[in-house]
């Protein structure tokens, strides 16, 4: 048996391609869950102080622990109160929750770092506090941590593949498939690993970039 | 809640698996992460070429890839098939150890460069001052981001259950799940507390040593960790 | 003992040093005045070896920094070659450059163990020596940051010391420090010049300093030398209009 068979790789190309359209869709949808819940987070983060160890406690403990158990956890969990839900829907929810912590430590860190002054001058305006948020602080602190939240992106997409603990047929679910339906592993995975540092390669020197351009200014 | 002790039992069985595999892939994080790091800063080009695509290699793949790779593709091509625990330590520190090497390069880039001039009037020898020098320094630096790497790592260990090791996540999913399955909630409750007790214990000894290394360079533990540590409301 | 000759020196398009020449002898104390800028410090940094000649030769001691002798022909020279010849030349920085990581005796033993042999005792009783000194016997144990300026400064001088060079480049050692410190380390310089026979080449901005200390002062502006004398000609009598200039502004200060 050859180790590499060029024509069964062409074969399962489609089938591969096809798994990462889910991914992709996971990707897309995990990161915009975790662009929002980030910034509640991170704006309750700066809230009475109950409400900001409560918080800080639960961004801790899900940073601490492994997205796989959190996973699981919601995919065995919601059944129990009675909510049942596809496991990819169950996937992209683990995924913005997981991320969300960490996206909130980014906003944390921008919104540190919009000056004090910033926030007194909105202040002497007597702005209500709702538009001091939304028309001072945030567009000087998410411009900056575009870059962050970039990276975070990358790493998710890298993540996905752990959803086909749950059973969802993204990539490396579909590398399983035709993989063992041939007993042919080295051109899956060799070209599932392939379509990843392809797309996230570019993608993060596309970061770098950016990073470079707003270190600059 | 009368089950929680066969709960813990069970857990506990896979937990000799999910510390082996959180030790050995630190060690050999460390021992990449330093090997890489220097190596990204060689003055031999080919040397810094290798390193280059060994990191973006890693970094630029999915985690869970690299582990069916190794599992599955690996033995085809090599010929044989490693003890899974070890295949697991593997990826766990090939793949660790690649952001690693960003940390070293990094830290030994922040070292002044008036430290290495200072060593080169004395004479010293290119080894000697970076192992004398510049290394002790940068350690200081590392330590804070090798924390946050670390408990990636232990948390990567739950991967290890898709390749049939009997780490505490598969102790959960498959032994205990499939048996008292309306108890879910304990069940992964009790996994998660478990995998948080342990990246407090990983917290409190890089605390320790940060404290330790950054006496010896005469300094209180540097601001970002103070920062790490008023921010971390658990810790 | 130093020998400068026809010295150029470029950072990209920026010429700092051009056609330089000049010598020092041995035990002579030279002092190198003029603003900043001028490249005071760039000539320290070559003979460190911590930068590199773009034309021309530096010798120390009848040797070349940058080049040896292999079978009669001259080749660029080798690590071996200079570290051999950066033996003979210690350096003192602005910034103290002390090791952090290491507590003052430390600092002090790790080249002499590491470079020339010597056994940690023999490094170890030279390092009494040499802060008993510089006046700072009783903190062989202190770490460096728990020192002031001024007494950083004294050990990193004893560091340099512990080399036993025969060339001393001392780069304004005192311009780091609070005014009130600049006097016990200008007097242990004194001091070092009159009981030793080193060769002392520094940049200061000490006027009072560079009299009493120097053999000869050397005026520099943009790169070159534009006066070369005794001290108490070129203090009094300057030739230049632009040294003059310069010592004006220096003593207004
Ligand atoms: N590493 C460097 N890269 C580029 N320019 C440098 C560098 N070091 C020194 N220079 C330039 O060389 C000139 C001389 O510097 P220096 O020798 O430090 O002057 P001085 O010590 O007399 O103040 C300055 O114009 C400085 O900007
Ligand atoms: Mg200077």
């Amino acid at each position: 048996m050859n180790v590499w068979d060029w024509n069964f790789a062409g074969q399962i190309i489609p089938a591969l391609l096809n798994g990462l359209r889910i991914t992709l869709v996971a990707t897309v949808l995990g990161s915009l869950i975790a662009f929002v819940l980030g910034l509640v987070l991170a704006i309750l983060g700066r809230g009475p102080r109950p409400v900001r160890i409560v918080v800080r406690a639960v961004v801790e403990f899900v940073r601490s622990t492994p997205l796989l158990v959190q996973v699981y956890f919601l995919f065995f969990v919601l059944p129990t109160f009675g909510v049942v839900l596809p496991a990819l829907t169950v996937g992209v929810l683990a995924l913005g929750l997981h991320y969300a912590t960490y996206t909130s430590e980014v906003y944390r860190a921008g919104i540190d770092a919009v000056p004090r002054g910033q926030w007194e001058a909105a202040t002497a305006l007597s702005l209500p506090r709702s538009r001091v948020w939304t028309g001072v602080v945030l567009p000087q602190a998410v411009p900056r941590v575009l870059p962050a939240l970039g990276n975070y992106v990358i790493s998710m997409f890298k993540e996905t593949p752990l959803l086909i603990g749950i059973g969802v047929l993204d990539i490396v679910g579909q590398v399983r498939e035709v993989g063992g339906q041939s007993f042919r592993y080295v051109e899956a995975y060799t070209i599932a690993g392939l379509l990843f540092l392809l797309l996230s390669y570019p993608a993060s020197l596309a970061v770098r970039r950016l990073e470079r351009r707003r270190a600059v200014r | 809640m009368d089950n929680l002790g066969t709960f813990l039992s069970v857990l506990s069985q896979g937990l000799p698996f999910t510390i082996i595999a959180t030790v050995g892939g630190i060690a050999l994080t460390i021992v990449l992460s330093f090997v890489a790091g220097l190596a990204l800063l060689s003055s031999s080009r080919t040397v810094r070429i290798i390193a280059r695509v060994y990191v973006e290699g890693l970094r630029g793949t999915s985690e869970v890839v690299q582990l069916f790779w190794i599992f599955f593709a690996l033995p085809v091509l090599v010929g044989f098939q490693i003890v899974p625990i070890w295949a697991g330590i593997l990826v766990l520190g090939l793949n660790h150890g690649a952001y690693g090497a960003e940390i070293v390069r990094g830290a030994v880039q922040s070292v002044p460069r008036a430290q290495i001039e200072g060593a080169i009037a004395l004479n010293l020898t290119p080894a000697q001052r970076m192992r004398r020098v510049v290394l002790p320094q940068a350690v200081v630096e590392m330590l804070p981001p090798f924390n946050n790497l670390f408990i990636q790592l232990l948390k990567s260990t739950a991967l290890l259950s898709f390749v049939s090791i009997n780490e505490i996540t598969r102790q959960a999913q498959q032994v205990l799940v499939p048996r008292f399955n309306p108890q879910a909630f304990e069940i992964f409750l009790l996994l998660l507390v478990m995998y948080l007790v342990m990246s407090l214990v990983i917290t409190a000894v890089m605390r320790t040593l940060e404290r330790v290394a950054a006496a010896r360079v005469g300094r209180t533990p540097s601001a970002r960790s103070r920062r790490q540590a008023t921010g971390a409301g658990v810790a | 003992m130093i020998e400068f000759d026809g010295v150029e020196k470029r950072f990209g398009d920026h010429v700092v040093l051009s056609e330089l020449s000049f010598a020092v002898a041995p035990g002579e104390h030279v002092c190198l005045i003029g603003p900043s800028g001028s490249g005071k410090t760039t000539i320290l940094r070559l003979l460190m070896t911590l930068e590199k000649v773009d034309a021309g030769t530096i010798t120390v001691g009848g040797t070349s920094l940058s080049h040896m002798d292999k079978g009669g022909t001259l080749v660029p020279a080798d690590d071996k070659h200079v570290r051999e010849v950066r033996k003979r030349i210690g350096m003192v920085f602005q910034q103290f450059n002390l090791f952090p990581n290491m507590t003052v005796r430390g600092n002090l033993i790790e080249a002499p163990t590491r470079v020339l042999g010597l056994s940690k005792e023999e490094a170890t009783a030279r390092a009494q020596e040499l802060l008993d000194l510089v006046g700072l016997g009783d903190r062989m144990d202190s770490h460096p940051t728990q020192l002031s300026g001024g007494q950083q400064q004294r050990v990193a001088i004893a560091r340099a010391l512990a080399m036993r060079p025969d060339v001393l480049l001392l780069d304004e050692v005192t311009s780091a420090l609070d005014p009130e410190l600049v006097a016990g380390v200008l007097t242990l310089l004194r001091d070092l010049g009159a009981s030793t026979d080193i060769t002392f080449l520094c940049v200061t901005h000490e006027m009072g300093f560079a009299r009493d200390f120097s053999d000869r002062v050397m005026m520099f502006d943009g790169g070159r030398v534009i006066e070369d004398a005794a001290p108490e000609k070129l203090f009094t009598a300057p030739e230049h209009e632009r040294t003059r200039a310069f010592l004006h502004a220096v003593v207004d200060r």
